[in-house]
């Protein structure tokens, strides 16, 4: 198999500087896409609002009773008399300025409205996060290959977890612990001890699904065979674990990552509601009661460049983990390269076809 | 390589005990095992590994697997030994645990199992790391995925010096590369920062070694160490393994290829079912096999002199095979074949490279290369699933391309494939008797003939009626192929593509099938284009052969004449390369081993 | 639930069979144990979530064959009454009995699941498909779509469709299966560009069927698996979000029986009687464990079938 390359490219020359420039366009390819990602998700928003039944004022104003002069004060901030590709436009403008829209209802701008709430609600969903990660991670790590009486029970409370709806845990927590027993406070607290409940009621689905997943990922990374070479080299269990197999069983986990942060907002948005908590949760759910839908779109929007960030942050991760993600510079890289990569320099011909056999056999 | 004059090796090793055994493996003839020599008591300093009586059971829900049922040996140091047998024999299982990792479930009971002068059988687990890497080195097959992907070649080897602290912390890179270049990793610095999957097959394997011997233990347990390489590289790490047992590293090999164990070992056990059923010096063993098994196994290997002759047990020895006679009706041409695949933007893969063929009625080509030289590729040229670049394919006087669809899918009825795998050849929700009766069903054969044709096929290919019904799942790999080789013969091809049909077989139903498909040929007429990696198969199978190399035949012509007389460097390299068990069968005789230059595989230089 | 490590109908792992010639009975793969975890998932447990399946299928078709009293008959004398007294599971502040208004609610419930995980499936496969054999363009167009709806948390996703549309429980469907669709549509991808790839279909091809046929016979019917148990387990998850809407007072409207809807409706008495706030959640929750159960059971069995 011939592979057809100019001579200079072979040898190792410009590789590092062409391995840093590859680096760099593969960061700003992602970035990119994460732009569209958000920017489709902007569009699905102003789409939204546009087809609402009802005019678009009345989707705006919501059912906020308003005299003639804001209504034609609205209509003239929103341009509703434009046509909609200069709306949409101008929709893109504000949203680059960070400017979200105006929310009559709170009588303030969107922006403000969701900067306000956003402390309160990351803070449960920080709590959560760690409590979910925590339990995941200690929970697969003891029960990951055990004999069926330690992992049967977990196994099967991870199921109940990923099954109950968050609400009503945090219904089932608040009635026992709180009106029956008084442990914690019952709602609107924002103490520390009023945060114990609803994280707790917010890490029970998305810990259950990471606990699955990790035990998982560590029961097949266990039976691969570079962890018995591992344990042949007489080394400890834990250095087992640990160094070798939480590695891989991370992987699975790690692409969950951006579904389980929509996972930790949503239930956040709920969960507020039960415990009658401030935050963004509290502050969609009365929004959408009054219809003020440039406040749920926003929030919406948030959501989404959050997910978004997730998603990049993700890409920046696994190549960590994992090196054979790594991008490699042009010369060394695709199916061919596995193998080439350690013979740039002076590949024998018949070498480089033991490496770049997948293509053709294939 | 094989040395028979080490006085050790000789006496001491004791087999399994045959009363436990399967009567119908407990043959006679072999009689007790040797004797333990009283010479080297258990304890003696000499003796590294002392078992008795291993049994290992798998307990796997309520049922349960006895893997390893009384096996017995010694290795002492400085022995070379090499356990064989085909999958499932226990043979993987009795090596690891002499490391205390027989596998999950595992029950391992012994009356004696002692190493390094430990009695392991209530060893805890803190004590038996003690014994890893330090006193037995243990290498896995395929270094790919015995490398952990996700960390440095380095660090895996410095794994083992820090486990056991063999080095001063900061003297352990130092080592590291010290190791890499003992085993004949070139640039050993750079390659000690670089990931498993940077390196070749071969480099990998070395690694993997030198993780294996850091510590310097005194035993190194191999496990299919070259299973997964090319010829030519797989020749390299026998060799350095040999260099190995020369510097006085006691050797235990499991393979399940008895011509390779010939080349290191001193000293060989044959195994099947859980315990061993023959044992000696490797030559003693290769010669003069007493137990039937053995013999089975060894007339199972497609060598020189079996040529012309059956592989599977018939009754009082080999018996010729009946050879098709070759027609002179081409059914099969293919002319300047070219076929390139883009890579990524600026590179291009030529997989086919002016590749041309004509193929007779009743006779079988054979396509050899290693991986990577495109036999594939032209298979799938001939059977029009890929289409050429330029050139073209001719079946049965029609090429494809100049036809519509309906003359197509006739044409297609002509020209049939068996792949490596069968299983994922088959739609994972068919029946066996719905995969047979499908080429039927294209040719729109009404269901009562379907019927009786499908019983006819499986009566040619040796398959009993109760398969019918069954998953291809719940069949063995030798079932399976009869399968692929019955749907193959539904339509009464002319031609059948075999591609590496019997290479993920073990040695005694890789032979059923190749006497198999020979037998067919010689009934049924029908020509072969029989591609594989494996030179002895080529051989006992091929009237001609191409040898292709970076998608160019590099050589064609009669299979007698290329292998006796090889005429391009690069078959004279194949051929030198392939471990034999007489040490000369497929090789040209004039032609010494000092054509594979140790560090010509792969890499570099 | 119990645990067992064989798939009652596949085989023993290790890939050894009966009938092998050789060596058959000792298996030296020692790892294949721990390979399909889903398999642990036991029989008691699985015939019991079915069992419960067929109940709730029963309950939505016939409410009366479990409960003779009027959901939806008020009673201001009987309003908070605890469990027993009369009431299986205590009357609501209303004084509606409980219990009967679970029985009967498990047709809507059960409906705003099946629909709405129905839906995603339809659209998500059309997409899928599109998306598979349209080439690579209309593939990196959808695959972007896609992107941009995964982008938006599920429960917001429904959010902002209710925004749009009005709260009620066609809406709240509508809004479900959009957050269910893109998964399906990957799923389907997937499985398309997978079993395109397969020896399985090129072998079919090498047979002589014409394209069309490849695709009736085996790539559609393989790829129907994966796909409908990706359906059956997301009907779970529609099920709990569906009642989280209904619950944010956005799906089926008072008086109507409906189990999240009972528990938004008698929230604010939760500090003094906790009966109303039990156990339509129980009820909420059994449903998704068996369906999830049954779901993660099929898909080891298929994993099981189709494993190489």
């Amino acid at each position: 198999m011939t592979i057809a390359l100019a001579a200079d490219e072979r040898r190792g020359g410009g590789r590092a500087a062409s391995s840093a420039r590859s680096i760099g366009l593969a960061v700003l390819r992602r970035v990119g896409y994460a732009v569209g990602v958000l920017w489709g998700a902007v569009t699905v928003t102003f789409a939204a609002l546009h087809l609402k039944s009802g005019g678009i004022i009345d989707a705006i104003i919501g059912q906020a009773a308003v005299s003639p002069e804001v209504r034609a004060q609205i209509i003239s901030d929103y341009a509703l008399d434009r046509p909609w590709l200069v709306q949409y436009f101008d929709y893109l403008g504000h949203l680059l300025r960070g400017d979200l829209g105006h929310s009559y209802n709170q009588g303030m701008d969107v922006t403000t409205a969701i900067g306000d709430q956003l402390a309160p609600s990351f803070e449960l969903m920080a709590a959560g996060v760690v409590l979910a990660l925590v339990g995941a991670i200690v929970v697969a790590l003891l029960t990951a290959n055990r004999p069926r009486w330690i992992r049967g029970p977990f196994a099967f409370l991870e199921i109940v977890g990923v099954s109950v709806p968050a609400f009503w845990f945090a219904i089932l927590l608040l009635t026992v612990f709180s009106f029956q027993l008084h442990w914690f406070p019952a709602i609107g607290s924002n103490s520390f001890r009023g945060l114990v409940l609803p994280a707790i009621a917010l890490a029970v689905a998305p810990g259950g699904t990471l606990a699955q997943v990790l035990r998982d990922g560590l029961e097949r990374a266990l039976d691969e065979p570079f962890v018995t070479t591992a344990r042949s080299r007489g080394i400890r269990e834990t250095a087992v674990l640990v160094r070798h197999a939480l590695r891989h069983a991370l992987m699975p986990a790690i692409t969950i990552a951006g579904w389980l942060a929509g996972a930790f907002l949503g239930g956040a948005i709920v969960i507020e509601n039960v415990f009658s908590r401030q935050g963004l949760g509290t502050l969609t759910v009365g929004g959408l009661g009054r219809r003020d839908f440039p406040l749920v779109s926003g929030v919406v929007l948030v959501a989404a460049a959050f997910y978004v960030v997730i998603n990049l942050l993700i890409d920046a991760v696994y190549p960590l983990l994992d090196p054979r993600l790594r991008p490699v510079a042009p010369t060394t890289a695709g199916p061919v390269n596995a193998a080439a990569a350690g013979i740039t320099s002076t590949a024998s011909p018949s070498v480089s076809a033991t490496g770049a056999d997948q293509k053709g056999e294939g | 390589m094989t040395s028979d004059s080490d006085p050790t090796t000789d006496s001491d090793p004791t087999t399994g005990d045959p009363t436990t055994g399967d009567p119908a493996i407990g043959d006679p003839t072999i009689g007790d095992p040797t004797a333990p020599d009283p010479a080297t008591q258990p304890g003696d300093p000499r003796t590294l590994v002392d078992v008795a009586n291993l049994r290992v059971r798998f307990r796997l829900g309520r049922r349960s697997v006895d893997a390893v049922r009384g096996v017995s040996f010694r290795i002492d140091a400085g022995q070379s030994i090499a356990v064989v047998g085909e999958s499932g024999s226990g043979k993987s299982v009795t090596a690891r645990s002499l490391v205390g990792l027989a596998g999950r479930g595992a029950e391992v009971r012994a009356d004696r199992l002692v190493i390094a002068g430990t009695d392991t059988r209530t060893l805890p687990e803190r004590r038996w790391r003690t014994l890893r890497g330090r006193h037995i080195g243990f290498v896995l097959q395929d270094a790919l995925v015995s490398l952990d992907p996700a960390r440095r070649v380095g660090a895996e080897i410095a794994e083992t010096l820090r486990a056991h602290r063999v080095v001063p912390r900061a003297e352990v890179d130092a080592r590291v590369v010290e190791l890499l270049r003992e085993v004949g990793v070139p640039e050993p610095e750079a390659r000690a920062g670089q990931y498993p999957h940077q390196l070749s097959g071969g480099l990998r394997q070395r690694a993997l070694i030198a993780s294996a011997i850091a510590a310097d233990p005194e035993l190194l347990i191999a496990d299919e160490p070259t299973t997964a390489l090319d010829v030519t590289v797989q020749a390299q790490i026998l060799e350095m393994l040999a260099a190995r047992k020369r510097a006085g590293t006691a050797l235990l090999l499991i393979s399940h290829d008895l011509a390779v164990v010939s080349q290191v070992a001193d000293h060989v056990f044959v195994m099947k079912d859980g315990i061993f059923v023959e044992h000696g010096p490797t030559r003693q063993v290769l010669d003069d096999p007493r137990h039937p098994y053995t013999r089975q196994l060894l007339a199972a290997v497609p060598v020189a002199h079996a040529r012309g002759t059956r592989l599977s047990p018939q009754p009082g020895g080999p018996v010729a095979q009946p050879r098709a006679v070759v027609g002179d009706g081409v059914v099969l041409a293919a002319r300047d074949l070219v076929k390139t695949f883009a890579l990524d933007g600026r590179r291009i893969l030529t997989a086919v490279d002016d590749v041309s063929l004509e193929l007779r009625a009743g006779e079988t080509l054979g396509i050899v290369g290693e991986s990577g030289s495109g036999k594939t590729t032209t298979a799938r040229l001939l059977l029009d699933l890929e289409r050429a670049d330029s050139g073209a394919v001719e079946v049965d006087g029609t090429a494809w391309g100049e036809i519509d669809a309906r003359t197509g899918a006739r044409l297609r009825q002509h020209i049939q494939v068996i792949y490596q795998d069968p299983l994922s050849s088959f739609d994972p929700r068919y029946p066996v008797r719905k995969i047979i009766a499908e080429p039927l069903a294209v040719a729109r054969v009404s269901r009562a003939e379907r019927r009786t044709r499908v019983l006819e096929l499986l009566d040619q290919v040796g398959l009993a009626r109760d398969v019918l019904d069954r998953r291809p799942r719940q069949l063995s790999g030798g079932q399976r192929q009869r399968v692929a080789i019955a749907r193959a013969l539904a339509p009464r091809p002319r031609v059948i593509v075999c591609d590496e049909p019997v290479s993920a077989l073990d040695v005694s139903i890789q032979a059923q099938i190749l006497d198999l498909l020979a037998d067919l040929q010689a009934r049924l007429g029908i020509a072969y284009v029989f591609i594989s990696h494996h030179l002895g198969v080529i051989y006992h199978v091929s009237d001609r052969v191409l040898v292709m190399k970076d998608g160019r035949i590099v050589e064609s012509g009669d299979v007698e004449q290329v292998f006796r007389e090889p005429r391009h460097d690069y078959t004279r390299g194949l051929l030198a390369a392939v471990p034999t068990l007489d040490g000369a069968a497929l090789r040209p005789p004039a032609e010494p081993r000092a054509t594979t230059v140790p560090e010509s595989e792969g890499a570099v230089a | 639930m119990t645990v067992t490590p064989v798939d009652p109908t596949g085989l023993p792992p290790g890939g050894a069979s009966p009938g092998t010639p050789v060596g058959a009975s000792a298996s030296t793969s020692t790892s294949t144990r721990g390979r399909w975890p889903w398999l642990r998932v036991s029989r008691p447990g699985v015939v019991l979530s079915f069992a419960f399946l067929l109940v709730l299928v029963l309950a939505s078709f016939w409410p009366h064959l479990f409960t003779g009293t009027d959901p939806n008959a008020a009673d201001i004398s009987q309003t908070l009454r605890g469990p027993g007294s009369g009431h299986l599971l205590g009357t609501d502040q209303n004084g509606r009995d409980i219990y009967a208004r679970i029985v009967h609610g498990t047709r809507l419930s059960l409906w705003i699941g099946l629909s709405a995980s129905a839906l995603a499936l339809v659209v998500g496969a059309a997409v899928g498909v599109a998306a598979a054999q349209g080439g690579r363009v209309l593939g990196a167009v959808t695959d972007w779509l896609l992107s941009v709806f995964l982008s938006i948390p599920g429960l917001l996703l429904a959010l902002l469709v209710i925004a749009m549309l009005g709260p009620g429980t066609r809406n709240s469907i509508i809004g479900l299966s959009l957050i269910f669709t893109p998964g399906f549509a990957r799923v389907v991808r997937g499985e398309v560009m997978r079993i395109r790839a397969s020896v399985y279909l090129e072998a079919a091809r090498a047979l002589g069927w014409p394209k069309r046929q490849v695709i009736i016979r085996h790539l559609v019917p393989n790829a129907l698996g994966p796909v409908l148990i990706l359906a059956t387990i997301n009907v779970g998850g529609a099920i709990s979000l569906g009642s989280t809407l209904s619950f944010l007072g956005l799906g089926p409207q008072p008086p109507t029986a409906e189990w999240g809807a009972m528990l938004s409706s008698s929230r604010t008495y939760f500090s003094v009687a906790w009966w109303p706030a039990i156990f339509p959640g129980i009820a909420i929750t059994l449903a998704v464990l068996a369906i999830t159960v049954a779901g993660q059971f099929l898909q080891a069995r298929l994993e099981g079938r189709n494993a190489r």
